[in-house]
């Protein structure tokens, strides 16, 4: 930090300097916390999805152990064992709530300031426009896939109790329960898999943050709209839909590059089948990371002229 | 030594020239209001201050650039605006958790002990308190930081009057000294009349009246005129008149107190009177030069 010369001297610089590199990281840390104050379906709404399926879970289990011999005799080859898949299931709610939570909370983390005029409150303190973008763009990118994660691990371990409950009470076998995918192995696989989906919808994130700091309303139907209409355009002007296409590949194109072709959760071994180094060699990823890093940095641009709406 | 120091301050919103070349200067230890109509530029100089909007022309706060190191200004330079600007969702605790977290200077044992008199629970959230505990409860953010500099937009608008009076004796009594330097900007002009130590009235972006209060008092007379002095009186060329139930008040700058004290009744004009008759003034004088 070079101060200019003229600096009057009440500025005690010298001495703020170095706490001041110290705590770079505590207006960061602080203002992530602040969004999840002020947004409290962000950690609540995958949580709540995940009772819910617990819930579910339980009336299932309850019905399935009343049948002795179903659950084996339901089970055929190369498809998914009927046990492990309220798993998957489970896990994909869980995953697909907090794609929804994730979206919508960007559409207002840049906008709800501005129309409450909190805004102004928030430029008063000593935290950089830039700060305060990337904790936002945090929640989708970190958070949610940190909470995502847990709560999935959290949820399989209910489902696995409710089940060995379940079928203790009732006097059925254990046999069914020795799974054919062991879940430590599957929860690495999910933890890979969230921080996958995650990295490679960064550009979406920063698109919808984007849009939230320059709207002044409707901001999903400004994320939304122009991406559909120039989809349409090009198809009637040129009868081609490479734009169509390349958002299609955005948002479906991460689980081919990120897994091979079995499904983690129906198979012995999940970790063989992800690819980190097909996802990590892939120029989608880094295409979209470049991208993503674009919007953020224009979002935080808007950030530093914007006002109370 | 200037704290708030501008030069040729400009800014344009679209086709709309918000300030026009407004210079000010205001030293430490003093309080300074900046009155004037709406759309007047108030606000805008306000925010350049503050580091909210870009500028052209030269302005320093503390020696910085608003603009360029606002971050690191708001650091000595504390900003208020009416209470609706506090988020209304945020716990009075979470407030002060998050200042002590983003602000190397807050001592939050002071911001405590001060909303401790003010009656405010830690508990509760700041859409449950009444405005005028929401502005108590700014002021005790911005006194545990300590800054240097307070920027004050409208900081009353939408309080009752006890809590207008209440906002005002905290700021004099438990915030200001003679260390610190406050800028403030408020309709409520009779209000404030004992709280500054210099006036500047703005009007159409630009300032077009600046004094300190102790000459503004030596300076300006205002005289409830006997009837039959009228005529002498206006000879003394008042720079306004009023008539009000039959009587005729007249103002007057720079008049000597005891020639006046023949013709009728002197006193100190209200910031008001003043405030009416200077862009009065300024608004004939300017429709005289587009003649």
């Amino acid at each position: 930090m070079n101060p200019p010369s003229n600096v009057v001297p009440e500025l005690p610089e010298p001495e703020s300097s170095v706490p001041a590199a110290i705590a770079r990281t505590r207006p960061f840390y602080w203002s992530v916390r602040r969004e999840l104050w002020e947004n409290r379906f962000v950690s609540l709404g995958p949580v709540v999805v995940a009772a819910v399926i617990l819930i579910a879970f339980l009336i299932n289990a309850i019905h399935l152990a009343g049948r002795p011999g179903a659950v084996l005799e339901l089970h055929i080859p190369n498809q998914p064992n009927p046990i492990e898949q309220p798993y998957a299931i489970a896990a994909i709610l869980i995953v697909v709530s907090g794609l929804l939570v994730g979206a919508f909370y960007c559409v207002e983390a840049l906008h709800r300031e501005r129309v409450d005029r909190s805004i102004v409150f928030w430029k008063s303190l000593p935290v950089s426009d830039v700060t305060t973008v990337l904790s936002k763009a945090a929640i989708p990118l970190v958070v949610l896939p940190l909470l995502v994660a847990g709560v999935i691990v959290v949820t399989h371990l209910g489902m696995l109790l409710l089940n060995l409950l379940v079928r203790l009470a009732s006097g059925a076998g254990l046999v069914a329960l020795r799974a054919q995918t062991p879940l430590v192995e599957l929860w690495i696989a999910l933890l890979y898999g969230v921080a996958a989906l995650a990295l490679w919808y960064a550009p979406i994130y920063g698109w919808l943050l984007l849009v939230s700091g320059w709207a002044r309303r409707a901001v999903f139907l400004w994320a939304s709209l122009p991406l559909i209409a120039v989809s349409i355009l090009e198809k009637i002007a040129f009868s081609t839909s490479y734009f169509a296409s390349f958002l299609g590949y955005r948002f479906s194109g991460w689980w081919p590059e990120a897994f091979r072709s079995q499904r983690p959760c129906c198979v012995p071994h999940p970790l063989r089948t992800l690819a980190p180094g097909t996802l990590l060699s892939a120029p989608g990823l880094w295409i979209g990371l470049a991208i993503a890093a674009i919007f953020l940095a224009g979002a935080a641009r808007l950030r530093r002229h914007n006002g109370p709406i | 030594m200037a704290c708030i120091e501008a030069h040729g301050l400009r800014k344009v919103f679209g086709a709309t020239v918000a300030l026009e070349g407004v210079d000010l200067c205001v030293e430490r230890g003093r309080i300074l209001g900046l009155i004037g109509p709406n759309g007047a530029g108030k606000t805008t100089v306000l925010n350049a201050i503050a580091g909210l909007i870009p500028y052209e022309g030269e302005l320093k706060v503390l020696g910085r650039d608003p603009w360029a190191e606002r971050e690191l200004l708001t650091r000595d330079v504390a900003f208020m605006a009416d209470v609706a600007v506090m988020p209304r969702w945020l716990r009075v605790s979470q407030a002060l958790d998050y200042v002590a977290g983003v602000h190397p200077r807050f001592e939050r044992a002071k911001a405590e002990a001060f909303l401790e008199k003010t009656g405010v629970r830690p508990s509760s959230k700041i859409q449950d308190l009444s405005k005028g505990m929401v502005a108590q409860l700014h002021l005790a953010l911005v006194m545990a930081v300590d800054a240097k500099v307070l920027v004050l937009d409208e900081p009353t608008l939408g309080l009752d009057i006890l809590y207008r009076k209440q906002f005002y004796d905290s700021l004099l009594n438990d915030y200001f000294d003679r260390s610190r330097t406050i800028i403030l900007t408020t309709h409520e002009v009779a209000e404030i009349q004992h709280v500054i130590t210099d006036i500047m009235f703005i009007d159409a972006g630009r300032i077009v009246f600046r004094s300190t209060m102790e000459e503004l008092d030596s300076r300006f007379v205002e005289l409830t005129v006997h009837p039959e002095q009228l005529g002498a009186a206006r000879t003394l060329r008042p720079i306004h008149e009023r008539q009000i139930l039959g009587r005729t008040f007249l103002l007057f700058d720079g008049i000597d107190l005891d020639r006046l004290a023949a013709l009728g009744e002197p006193r100190t004009p209200g910031i008001a009177d003043l405030f009416v008759a200077v862009i009065g003034q300024a608004a004939g004088q300017a429709q005289g030069a587009g003649r």
